[in-house]
């Protein structure tokens, strides 16, 4: 498959690997991959093993999933039992544990509840089904939010007025800064998230060199996309270079899609604040819709309880997702909680650093059981 | 779902609307262009783009995706095509 299997040639990983091995040797880094892309990415190929000892892979909070609070669940599983709804989720929401289950389990007692590929199938299930209220439930970064608002602008445009998005956009600028506040941890660079960046483009990203001191180099998805990123956070390193770096040129633009931009400014504001899944709440980093939308918001057209609710105490999600803890650091790792039945959010998505690591890593990183246990 | 897939534009069905159909791995789909109509030189058949839950989201410049291989390959000097010529002797086929 053409930009794909290029960037899996296993001869020029290992020369990638053999360029990392002597960049860092006699050091010990830390790098950020921020995006749940990338988590996946480094699972799936197996790339922490064949990394040197020096450096280490820090898995972020950039899985849109996993950062859901568990109140936010239980509005959208509240919207998906409201008489007369039909529910549209992506795949990846339908196993959230909210307080009282998941959408799967409204689903099983009597919820319409309706996995979707793009939102645009959910218009089309409105359109197809007048008589009916279908509602939306919006997740993801600044890579996902265009396609919504694209849906909303269709919706205005062809005066569909039995469709309402349920909105839980976030930004990533926000979570990256609240990670670079966070005093327990220690970071040495970022692996910057591709997709997101195809939207926003690189600009947003200056102030981790300029206010933090470190380099963030924006990566593909491929294995020798994450590989040939590590190499150019480590000259940067080596060359005493402190700057933004793109090595995913063939999607990513500095300037970003301003298109898009254009339209998120049209269909968006930024929320006062919003709560993420063991981060807390973080001022202006989420989106809702702009008073020019509000026939189509889900949270004004039905009534939702928006109650709080903390997380599990036995999950430790938050440590995981501001790469306090790895994965099998967890209490209740592969025991209490699995991808069959999750705790926390990062064992649900497969882009989620728990479900990554449990359905490919545990059983090859013969590290990983003995850290657990010691 | 955070994952974006290279497709291939085959097809421009409705430029109004942006519609397209992108083949990604031999599979069809109905793909939204309007994200990437207003680049330089619009959008046309048999261009690449980054695919996101039914959307176009960047096209792929094929010159950056070369130099990028290109980075990697220089990055091993001569060792690259070395490490090339023994991986695909080694490979029985």
């Amino acid at each position: 498959m053409k930009f794909v299997d290029e960037y899996r040639d296993p001869a020029a990983a290992r020369v990638a690997v053999e360029q990392i091995t002597a960049l860092a040797r006699g050091r010990h880094l830390k790098f950020m991959e921020v995006c749940g892309g990338h988590t996946h990415t480094i699972y799936k190929h197996g790339i922490e093993n064949v990394l040197p000892e020096s450096v280490e892979l820090i898995h972020g909070p950039g899985c849109p999933v996993c950062v859901i609070p568990m109140g936010r669940v239980d509005d959208g599983i509240a919207l998906a039992e409201t008489p007369g709804v039909i529910f549209t989720s992506f795949g990846d929401m339908m196993r959230v544990p909210g307080s009282n289950g998941n959408l799967l389990e409204a689903k099983a007692r009597g919820a319409d509840v309706r996995m979707v590929y793009s939102p645009l199938d959910a218009l089309r299930i409105a359109r197809d089904n007048p008589d009916r209220e279908v509602v939306f439930f919006a997740i993801g970064f600044e890579t996902t939010a265009p396609s919504t608002a694209v849906t909303l602008l269709k919706a205005r445009a062809a005066n569909i007025t039995n469709f309402s998005v349920f909105c839980n956009h976030v930004t990533i600028v926000p979570p990256l800064k609240a990670i670079l506040e966070s005093p327990d941890l220690r970071l040495d660079g970022f692996i910057g998230p591709g997709h997101v960046s195809t939207v926003i483009g690189n600009r947003p990203y200056r102030f981790v060199p300029a206010e933090y001191k470190l380099p963030l180099v924006t990566a593909g998805f491929e294995p020798l996309d994450i590989l040939q990123s590590i190499v150019m956070l480590l000259q940067q390193i080596r060359d005493g270079r402190c700057e933004v770096e793109n090595q995913y040129t063939r999607a990513v633009r500095d300037e970003g899609n301003l298109k898009a931009l254009e339209i998120m400014a049209e269909v968006y504001e930024v929320r006062p604040h919003f709560e993420w899944r063991g981060l807390g709440f973080i001022s202006q980093s989420a989106l809702k819709l702009s008073d020019a939308f509000s026939p189509w918001d889900a949270e004004l057209r039905f009534s939702v309880p928006g109650v709080r609710v903390a997380d599990p105490k036995a999950c430790q999600c938050g440590e995981v997702l501001k790469g306090v803890i790895k994965p099998w650091e967890c209490k209740v790792f592969g025991t209490a909680c699995t991808p069959e039945t999750p705790i926390g959010t990062c064992m649900v998505s497969s882009e989620g650093a728990c479900a990554a690591y449990y359905n490919y890593g545990r059983f090859t990183k013969g590290a990983a059981i003995p850290v657990r246990s010691a | 779902m955070c994952l974006g897939i290279p497709g291939q534009i085959v097809e421009i069905v409705d430029d109004e609307q942006h519609k397209a159909i992108a083949e990604v791995d031999g599979v069809r789909r109905e793909v939204n262009v309007g994200l990437v109509a207003g680049d330089p030189g619009g959008i046309s058949v048999g261009e690449w783009v980054l695919i996101h839950v039914g959307f176009a989201m960047s096209k792929l410049d094929e010159e950056e995706a070369a130099k990028t291989l290109e980075f990697l390959k220089l990055l091993g000097g001569g060792e690259y095509f070395e490490e090339l010529d023994q991986f695909r002797e080694s490979t029985p086929l």
